[in-house]
């Protein structure tokens, strides 16, 4: 089989339709990589965190830009979820499960503790002010 | 049969949205706290049937109005779930607080 290696970014506005497109189009995306349907609802799941996250707290529902990153090389799949929004203090803090900065919205504090269930590994990189960068990796095919 | 809703026996059966997650979230919310305000059951059901896809933004939905029911003493059920579903309820710890079908 010849080696697999395949790149895209996406730029779209945060508003929660998006939601839906964000999430249905990087399924779209990996699916060249044949993924199980659990991969593909992993994948899919993780991205609409990490997006609604953008939204809901990097721009806390005002107007701004989300990216999508996304490579392929052989059987790997990476993906990253940029705001320019207002970023996280403490990171280790908001990963914890059932942490909320937003309980009046009634969110759950699952969102991190997904992408990690769901995904290989989450890194997190933000700074107060100017944003946050979520990159997850999963390995396709080994179960 | 099609229904968003439906009341049987002191029982209140939510139709969940297509894809359940903060875009319907929103709009689910409003819905089911008008309907368990009109209709003060004793259960409520949420079904699964025609829903593909959860997120954590479901989850925060399903326990505020687990919350807003059992106030009144009720019981809280959800049915109909797809594996993907399924594995957020698991993972989320939904499982371990309301009856799963
Ligand atoms: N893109 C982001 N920008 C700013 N803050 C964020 C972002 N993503 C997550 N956070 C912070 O991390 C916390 C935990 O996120 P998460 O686990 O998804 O739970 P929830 O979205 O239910 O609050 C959020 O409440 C928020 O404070
Ligand atoms: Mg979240």
């Amino acid at each position: 089989m010849e080696s697999l290696k395949n790149e895209m970014k996406m730029e779209f506005l945060a508003a929660s339709s998006n939601e839906g497109f964000a999430r249905v189009a990087v399924g779209a995306f990996v699916a060249g990589l044949n993924p199980t349907v659990d991969e593909l609802a992993d994948i899919k799941t993780a991205v609409s965190e990490a997006v609604t996250n953008c939204i809901i707290h990097g721009y806390e529902q005002k107007e701004g830009h989300i990216w999508i990153q996304c490579s392929i090389e052989g059987n790997k799949v990476e993906i990253s979820v940029m705001d320019v929004g207002k970023g996280i203090a403490d990171i280790a803090q908001a990963r914890a499960p059932m942490f909320t900065t937003k309980p009046e919205l009634e969110r759950s504090g699952m969102g991190f503790a997904f992408m990690e269930a769901f995904m290989d590994t989450v890194d997190v990189v933000s700074e107060p002010r100017k944003g946050t960068c979520v990159t997850m990796r999963k390995t396709i095919g080994e179960g | 049969m099609d229904y968003k809703y439906k009341k049987e026996y002191g029982c209140l059966i939510l139709k969940m949205p297509a894809e359940l997650d903060h875009h319907a979230a929103e709009f689910l919310k409003e819905e089911a706290d008008g309907l368990i305000l009109r209709y003060p059951v004793r259960s409520l059901v949420f079904d699964f049937a025609d829903t593909s896809f959860m997120d954590s933004s479901g989850i925060g939905v399903i326990i505020g109005r687990c919350k807003n029911v059992r106030f009144g003493g009720g019981y809280v059920k959800a049915v109909h779930l797809n594996e993907q579903i399924r594995r957020v309820f698991q993972i989320s710890g939904l499982r371990k607080i309301m009856e799963v079908e």
